[in-house]
């Protein structure tokens, strides 16, 4: 019985470490030493504070876009745009981390947070709004969302938000008052981020509101009879999604990069799918799954020095991982499930679809 | 163990017409035994019935022959062979054919298509729609089966849509066919009908396992019934050998009542009023016309009628679930026309919904959330906003101990229960609280006969405590048993209404039918 309910929380570790052991034959494949590929995402990884530290920064923003990612997944909803929400919040809390520059930071770091889930929300309310009363998928609308965000975003940082006088396109860096920086080395953005993550934990598995969320969700029939609101849990769900993407975005530009950079929060939005999956549609496994590939892709550089490996390598690796923990019947059989016998399969396979 | 072909001449010497012989099986779920060590056969013709209670192991036994659940021990035989039957596919291949509660059908496709589907005759590398068509008639004919090949789907009435299901079987070459509580969802006139089709299916030498809890079809179509309790088989009887009350002792353990006996109404105010209603369906068709009834406290209102004459939206409009397009609806002489289900709800109005797993409970949900689907935010299960999830917990263990729903605990997931326990979760969820009027759509659909039994009697306990209920059932006998007055809806209004006493199932069938009512 005990077992029973622990195999499928181990499930999500072995995909993991299967997916490493068949990365190392694809290393060793490609002529390279294993050996000196491990030791190469160890020192870059976790070797000394600094390491540590350049680690968890890579993992916060993952941290916020899975949460978004999820927040939609129990809703039965398919946020495939925090990518775009996720930019536009890094960029407006940028704008205003250098355009009102004079304030004092117990104001002025709070209000560009506040700026970038702002900013992070209305898109994703649109997406929502749109699948409430029009019945519009909101996997078309927040793809549409992205490639427009994407590049309204490129568009201010090359054109009206440009940083005067150097070729980059880029805006200008964040005053101090809006800095976040480091707390005994660890960043003050992963801080927020884990607090954000039992937050959503709370909020989605505790409360009324996330039952509402999560009865939408499972059947929205039974919702409707039960009185709750289908429209207005998605339209929640959607806009607390956005919210979470756009303080990724946030804490990306104010306590990693210093300032937007188009290019440097590329992916993130997709890399919060591969972790809300990793990590089971549970909002406090995304800690360590957002870690692990914070990890990984702190490590490229190194990778290619130390190994001579492609960074690309570490995407095969996780593809591996994610195709492991969403293809539930090859780990099945590796761990000797019976069918039917793992109730979080049903959070994975709802929701993608309608 | 060896594995078997079709075809294949069997090794062990067995007796002659056996087409399946189940030997000591058993099917464990973590901690609950499901089924123990059944043994049972069928032979060439026959019509087999499993009865038991809500939870006793039918459907799993059914569901182990036809490759939905592996078993833990013991054997299946089929024409004396030991097989594994790893998938419906291999099943359907040994000849075993399965007609599930939920069809198993695409609504935009014609039957005959359906029928094919997934083993198309083929011309030139297209499906051969002609010789498909052809095929559908020729079968529909040889067994008895009326249906129209060229339908399509999803325009066909419920019982249609059944035969189709038991057409695709014997499309496939179905030796062996099992049908799970198939006139749950059936009226009177077509659960005849469908007796008729399986009399003619033994006849030609098809083997029949039929789950039910109607006891008169068993009596009526079973050659043997097998009794399981607690997941073994208690007993073995041909009806007739035994009568209605027999099997239902037999069954539960204990002799039932089948029609509970009850004080006179003393209705009092109206609580219910509704005046000229009007509802679509969901395809937008005026599926209530200008429908008139009253509900007073302390009376039982039981709502007869063919399936399809608007008593499902009505039911749905009252709750709140469906919008009304004209009329009002009144409740204790509050307009509650524009409110929707939530605000209804907390009125005081229960709903037991008639699809329990469309709309009465999420299946991925515990036993303990799902009994408070919709009271999960009163003040007794959150305060602030949190869910108070002891004092659910709480409320659920009381809950599953008063109205017996069978479950290992009240965290297993809904889905795990059996088809008659998730009802007894509904009918628990609505009937545990104090309401004003309660709104009851099938409230025994999938019910042993002992659950049937006690859920009556909580019907009653509710009238008797002032409420106003609305029973509207396919079961005339339900109906008798329970109602004080008995109206009649045809063609989404009431037809006719008849106070307890005058009711009889002829001059109700009558006006069911279409003949003018008093
Ligand atoms: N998938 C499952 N997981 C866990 N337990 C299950 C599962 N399916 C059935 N059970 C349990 O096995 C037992 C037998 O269930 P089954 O559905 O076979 O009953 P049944 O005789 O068909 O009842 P009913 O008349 O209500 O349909 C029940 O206690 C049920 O809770
Ligand atoms: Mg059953």
């Amino acid at each position: 019985m005990h077992l029973d309910r622990l195999r499928p929380a181990l499930l999500p570790v072995v995909a993991v470490v299967v997916a490493m052991v068949i990365g190392a034959l694809v290393v060793l494949a490609a002529g390279a030493s294993p050996v000196a590929a491990a030791t190469a995402i160890w020192v870059a990884a976790f070797s000394g504070t600094g390491a540590i530290a350049a680690t968890l920064e890579k993992a916060t923003p993952l941290v916020f876009a899975g949460l978004a990612v999820i927040v939609g997944v129990r809703a039965g909803l398919f946020n495939i745009g925090a990518q775009g929400q996720l930019l536009l919040g890094a960029i407006t809390a940028a704008y205003a981390g250098y355009r009102l520059a004079g304030l004092p930071r117990a104001v002025h770091l709070p209000l560009c947070l506040a700026v970038g889930i702002v900013c992070g929300a209305l898109p994703a309310l649109l997406a929502g709004v749109l699948r409430a009363t029009r019945g519009v998928h909101e996997v078309i609308v927040t793809i549409m969302l992205n490639t427009i965000l994407v590049n309204l975003t490129d568009w201010l940082a090359g054109g009206p938000w440009m940083e005067q006088g150097q070729p980059v396109s880029r805006t200008p860096a964040i005053v101090g008052s809006a800095r976040m920086d480091r707390v005994a080395g660890v960043p003050v953005g992963f801080l927020l981020a884990v607090a954000m993550a039992f937050g959503v934990w709370f909020v989605l598995d505790r409360t009324t509101f996330g039952f509402r969320l999560a009865t939408v969700g499972a059947n929205r029939n039974a919702a409707h009879y039960a009185g709750i609101s289908v429209a207005g849990a998605t339209v929640a769900a959607m806009t607390l999604s956005g919210a979470l993407a756009g303080l990724g975005g946030a804490v990306e530009s104010l306590g990693v990069v210093g300032r937007f950079e188009p290019g440097f929060n590329a992916g993130l939005g997709f890399d919060g799918i591969t972790i809300a999956l990793l990590a089971r549609v549970s909002p406090r496994a995304v800690i360590p799954a957002a870690v692990l590939i914070g990890a990984l892709r702190a490590s490229s550089t190194q990778l290619q020095a130390r190994a001579r490996l492609a960074p690309e390598i570490v995407d095969v690796v996780l593809a591996l991982a994610l195709l492991l923990v969403a293809a539930p019947i090859i780990l099945r059989w590796l761990l000797r499930l019976r069918p039917g016998s793992s109730p979080t399969e049903v959070h994975l396979t709802r929701g993608w679809g309608s | 163990m060896s594995e078997s072909r079709p075809g294949e001449a069997g090794a062990v010497p067995q007796a002659r017409g056996v087409l399946l012989e189940v030997r000591g099986l058993t099917k464990r779920f973590g901690s609950v035994v499901a089924n123990e060590d059944v043994s049972l056969q069928l032979r060439r013709g026959e019509v087999l019935a499993l009865l038991g209670e809500n939870g006793a192991g039918k459907t799993t036994l059914v569901k182990m022959l036809f490759g939905l659940h592996r078993p833990d021990g013991g054997e299946i035989r089929l024409a004396g062979e030991a097989v594994r039957l790893r998938s419906p596919r291999d099943a359907i291949a040994r000849g075993i054919g399965m007609v599930h509660q939920h069809f198993q059908l695409v609504p935009v496709m014609t039957v005959a298509e359906n029928v094919v589907l997934g083993a198309e005759p083929t011309r030139r590398r297209f499906v051969d729609r002609r010789r498909a068509a052809a095929e559908v008639r020729e079968l529909s004919e040889r067994f008895g089966l009326a249906v129209d090949p060229d339908a399509v789907v999803e325009d066909l009435p419920i019982g249609a849509q059944q035969r189709v299901e038991i057409i695709k079987a014997l499309y496939r070459g179905a030796e062996i066919l099992i049908l799970d509580e198939p006139s749950a969802v059936l009226t009177p006139e077509e659960t005849d009908e469908l007796l008729g089709v399986v009399a003619e299916l033994a006849a030609r030498g098809v083997g029949i396992v039929l789950i039910t809890h109607k006891l008169r079809e068993v009596m009526e179509a079973a050659d043997r019934v097998v009794v399981l309790r607690d997941g073994r088989v208690v007993g073995e009887v041909a009806p007739a050998d035994t009568d209605e009350a027999g099997l239902a002792a037999l069954m539960v353990g204990r002799s039932v009542v089948l029609r509970i006996d009850k004080q006179p109404a003393s209705p009092g105010e109206p609580v219910l009023g509704i005046q000229g209603l009007e509802v679509d369906d969901d395809r937008g068709r005026r599926a209530v016309t200008g429908l008139d009834l009253e509900v007073r406290a302390g009376e039982i209102v039981g709502v007869a009628g063919v399936q399809g004459n608007g008593q499902r939206e009505l039911a749905e409009a009252i709750c709140g679930m469906r919008p009304r397009i004209g009329g009002c609806v009144l409740l204790q002489d509050r307009d509650i026309t524009g409110l929707g289900a939530r605000a209804i709800h907390d009125l005081g109005v229960a709903h037991i919904p008639e699809d329990r797993d469309k709309h009465g409970l999420v299946g991925s949900y515990s036993v303990a959330d799902d009994l408070v689907l919709n009271r999960f935010d009163e003040p007794g299960f959150a305060r602030w906003g949190r869910r108070d999830r002891a004092a659910v917990q709480r409320w659920a263990e009381q809950l599953i101990a008063e109205f017996d729903v069978r479950t290992p605990d009240v965290h297993a997931p809904a889905d795990s229960l059996s088809g008659g326990n998730k009802q007894k979760l509904i009918v628990a969820r609505e009937l545990s609280r104090a309401s004003v009027l309660v709104v009851a759509a099938q409230p025994t659909r999938g019910v042993d006969v002992g659950s049937i039994e006690f859920i009556h009697r909580q019907l009653v306990a509710a009238r008797d405590r002032g409420a106003a209920v609305l029973v509207i059932s396919a079961e005339l006998e339900e109906l008798l048993a329970v109602s004080d007055r008995i109206a009649v809806m045809r063609d989404g209004r009431i037809a006719a209404t008849f106070a307890g006493a005058s009711a009889t199932p002829e001059a109700i069938g009558l006006v069911m039918g279409g003949a003018t009512g008093h």
